[in-house]
């Protein structure tokens, strides 16, 4: 082979495109390919569940308002952190999340586990007008979500598209999805079907106003929920699948 | 290589070509109407009505379009090129800059005063600070980007820009991305990953502008009249190409409905976090780092006078640089769910990025050797230089960074915030900066800028709020970080996390000082740059050889 030479790339535009290509290429499929085919990528955990339609359109609403820009959701393995905040965070517990809400800043903090921690009366406050109850908070008070009845027209096809990327919802769940997201907001209502569909569900008026279901919430069911669901009682970190 | 090509056929942009683009306006039109009609979202009924508008004032542009004179040279000596999209692009890069780096001010300032978010959605800093990152990173340093590859690719090859629609359309769809991203993130949609906010359709409208901008860089390489590509070419070749292949795979979503603004990702949790920092640390080494480097390529030794330092080294940092840099995502994910040895390869990855982007940095600052006298004279060349000088040490940060230990305390606290401005404010602004100087006299073909004291004013007084912004967040970060892990004497934690967010008010409003400074520095900029296209000169303004950067000059 003659010797190289690497004129011949900067005459042509193609080879050196194509050699851009092959060098950008290697990289990408060495860290993210594997992470789709070794089983340990995921632990094996008991209690993690779907969301709800209820906690799904609160969680759309975090999304919307950009909560995840100030709040992260991964309690790293440091001591500090697992004190501060709980069991480090497991990649089963975010294996239903499209797309990821792990963060990257803490203007305020970690919400990995934030379920149970408060009241929703406390929540409510809190989202209403942070500083009642934090002087020093500096989070935007957010008034208008109690305020607002929640758009559930897109929910069942929100369910439909998680299922075709992986999330597995039966079409019982698909069927019943607005059934299930008014339900939940409603403890008095036939919740039978729902609990049965997504154990341990919680289900309460949670925002105190029992006349109409408002982002409010959904946005406190998703809060109430983060963090809770798997069993850490059954959870084995040396077992030979979790093994990464 | 052929030195005289004309245009066989003649007649420029044939009509057939102009009534086909005519006939896709109006089916994107359509496509608008119909989408504003079908959807039950508001914001997608508004954003259709925004593509219909836009469709039609292309449909009233395109009914304007002059086809280029019959017999225009193409390539070789006598060539013609195509500058008005790159005047275009200059005037869009300063426009968005000011409006991208005002965002970030209320933002900073948000922070300070959260009564600055008037409890009203579309003001709330979860909003503001997505808007704030895309439209200094997409608007700005995109619209720039772009003018200078279309200007840098048509001089080192003496040859005009492919297309004669194609160009405009890549200009005007950009905006048309910008607008669409900006708004819909005001009004509450977005796909909430990190600097691929916008949601599936606006992803797809940039994917169309990204392959025709692609094509154009290459269709104007193809016609070179110069044997070698120019190095500063092949920056904007990979930082174009790679960006496609990162924007696809990071936004692959499954839409809820055609007329839905909202999608669902197709990864999820840990893959979708590797992918997403494999995305994000790569739109900081291609966007903002292997497209600027090919600024620096081009600016640097045409406004020092100087060739490149070394041509082998440019070789070397480049295949490195580009080859390394994919490799660094997982350093924003240590001590996270992702398995262990992706953390350790990340890392490992990002301490050796080090020298190549080092390289970088010396190729640019020795091309300064025998002109360094030029720092004195030339406050141009002191924009450049002192952004390669950020260059450098931010991309000596960024591997201290990316150590575990080092992470474990600066991971989520405004170190990050500060790291990330020292390269974005220091080198992305001021090599940017220092681009727009010396392409408005160029292009406007003056005899030089308005004035050189006011670039001088807006040098030091952005230098200076850099200073104040990135000392700040060092220290705030950094302290943020200890007091997170404090213990008191009985191994309790000491501080509660609200003790830390009070602790911040001072560092933020200190910060927020310093950006307001940049921002000044920015509408100094903007005032210059009117000036000159007025063609305007101040007076009592020396007007030394040194700096005279004359219509000779750009031809060269």
């Amino acid at each position: 082979m003659a010797k190289f030479d690497h004129t011949r790339f900067e005459k042509s535009p193609f080879l050196f495109l194509i050699g851009i290509l092959l060098v950008v290429s290697i990289g990408g499929l060495v860290e993210i390919v594997p992470l789709f085919l070794i089983k340990s990528t995921i632990e094996k955990v008991d209690g993690m569940r779907p969301y709800t339609p209820l906690e799904l359109e609160g969680r759309q609403v975090y999304v919307r308002e950009g909560c995840y820009v100030c709040h992260s959701q991964m309690i790293r393995s440091l001591r500090s952190e697992v004190e501060r905040y709980g069991h480090y965070s497991l990649a089963a517990e975010s294996m239903y999340d499209h797309p990821f809400q792990w963060g990257s800043r803490r203007a305020g903090p970690d919400l990995a586990r934030v379920g149970g921690k408060y009241s929703d009366e406390w929540h409510a406050i809190h989202l209403g007008n942070p500083r009642e109850v934090v002087p020093e908070s500096i989070m935007p008070g957010y008034p208008f979500l109690g305020k607002k009845a929640l758009d559930t027209r897109e929910i069942t096809a929100r369910l439909k598209a998680s299922r075709i990327v992986g999330v597995p919802y039966s079409d019982e769940m698909v069927a019943a999805a607005l059934d299930d997201l008014a339900a939940q907001a409603n403890p008095d209502s036939d919740t039978e079907g729902l609990e049965a569909r997504y154990p341990g569900v919680i289900m309460r008026d949670f925002d105190g106003n029992p006349d109409v279901v408002t982002e409010l919430d959904a946005l406190i069911a998703y809060l109430q929920m983060l963090g809770t669901l798997v069993d850490f009682d059954l959870y084995r970190a040396d077992e030979d699948g979790n093994n990464r | 290589m052929t030195t005289n090509t004309q245009n066989p056929g003649s007649g420029g942009a044939k009509p057939p070509l102009q009534i086909a683009a005519m006939g896709l306006a109006v089916l994107a039109a359509l496509y608008g109407l119909a989408l504003a009609n079908a959807t039950t979202s508001s914001v997608m009924a508004f954003h259709g009505l925004v593509f219909t508008l836009a469709s039609v004032l292309a449909l009233w542009g395109l009914a304007r379009f002059k086809a280029r004179p019959q017999g225009t040279v193409l390539s070789g000596p006598g060539v013609v090129y195509n500058m008005d999209v790159v005047k275009y692009g200059t005037i869009a890069s300063v426009f968005w800059g000011v409006i991208g780096f005002s965002v970030g001010l209320l933002a900073a300032l948000q922070l300070a005063f959260p009564a600055l978010n008037f409890d009203v959605s579309f003001l709330s800093f979860g909003r503001i600070r997505p808007l704030h990152t895309s439209a200094v990173i997409f608007a700005f340093g995109g619209n720039v980007l772009i003018a200078t590859s279309f200007y840098v690719v048509q001089r080192t090859g003496r040859a005009r820009l492919a297309g004669d629609i194609a160009p405009w359309f890549v200009f005007w769809g950009y905006q048309l991305f910008i607008v669409l991203a900006a708004t819909g993130y005001v009004l509450g949609v977005t796909q909430s990953k990190e600097y691929a906010e916008p949601e599936w359709y606006v992803d797809l409208w940039l994917t169309i502008v990204w392959v025709t901008y692609l094509l154009i860089f290459l269709g104007t390489l193809w016609r070179r009249a110069e044997p070698h590509i120019y190095v500063a070419n092949w920056f904007y070749l990979a930082f174009i190409i790679t960006i496609a292949m990162l924007h696809l795979i990071n936004n692959a979503a499954v839409p809820l409905s055609w007329s839905s603004p909202h999608s669902v990702i197709m990864w999820s949790g840990v893959q979708d976090a590797m992918i997403q920092w494999w995305y994000g640390h790569n739109a900081v080494g291609f966007f903002l780092t292997a497209g600027f480097l090919g600024i620096m390529y081009y600016f640097v030794p045409k406004q020092a006078d100087r060739p490149i330092y070394s041509y082998r080294l440019s070789i070397v940092h480049f295949w490195s640089i580009i080859f390394l840099y994919i490799w660094a995502g997982p350093h924003h994910l240590h001590y996270t769910a992702l398995p262990d040895w992706a953390q350790t390869v990340g890392m490992a990855f990002s301490i050796m990025l080090w020298m190549p982007s080092w390289g970088g940095m010396i190729n640019g600052l020795m091309t300064l050797s025998g002109a360094w006298d030029k720092l004195r004279t030339d406050p141009v060349i002191r924009m450049l230089v002192v952004s390669i000088a950020f260059y450098g040490m931010s991309t000596f940060e960024g591997p201290v960074m990316s150590i575990k230990a080092v992470n474990s305390l600066s991971h989520y606290t405004d170190w990050t915030i500060g790291h990330v401005h020292s390269g974005a404010l220091g080198w992305v602004g001021f090599v940017s900066f220092g681009a727009i100087y010396c392409l408005v006299p160029w292009l406007w073909e003056r005899k030089r800028l308005y004035s050189l004291q006011l670039v001088s004013w807006h040098f030091w007084i952005a230098t200076a709020g850099i200073v104040f912004y990135i000392t700040s967040m060092w220290v705030a970060g950094i302290m943020q970080g200890l007091m997170w892990r404090a213990y008191d004497s009985l191994g309790f934690l000491e501080y509660s996390f609200v003790e830390t967010v009070e602790a911040m008010n001072p560092y933020y409003i200190i910060r927020a000082f310093g950006g307001g400074l940049f921002v000044a520095g920015s509408l100094i900029m903007a005032y210059n740059v009117w000036r000159t296209i007025r063609g305007d000169i101040r007076e009592g303004e020396p007007l030394p050889e040194s700096v005279t950067v004359s219509a000779a000059a750009a031809t060269a």
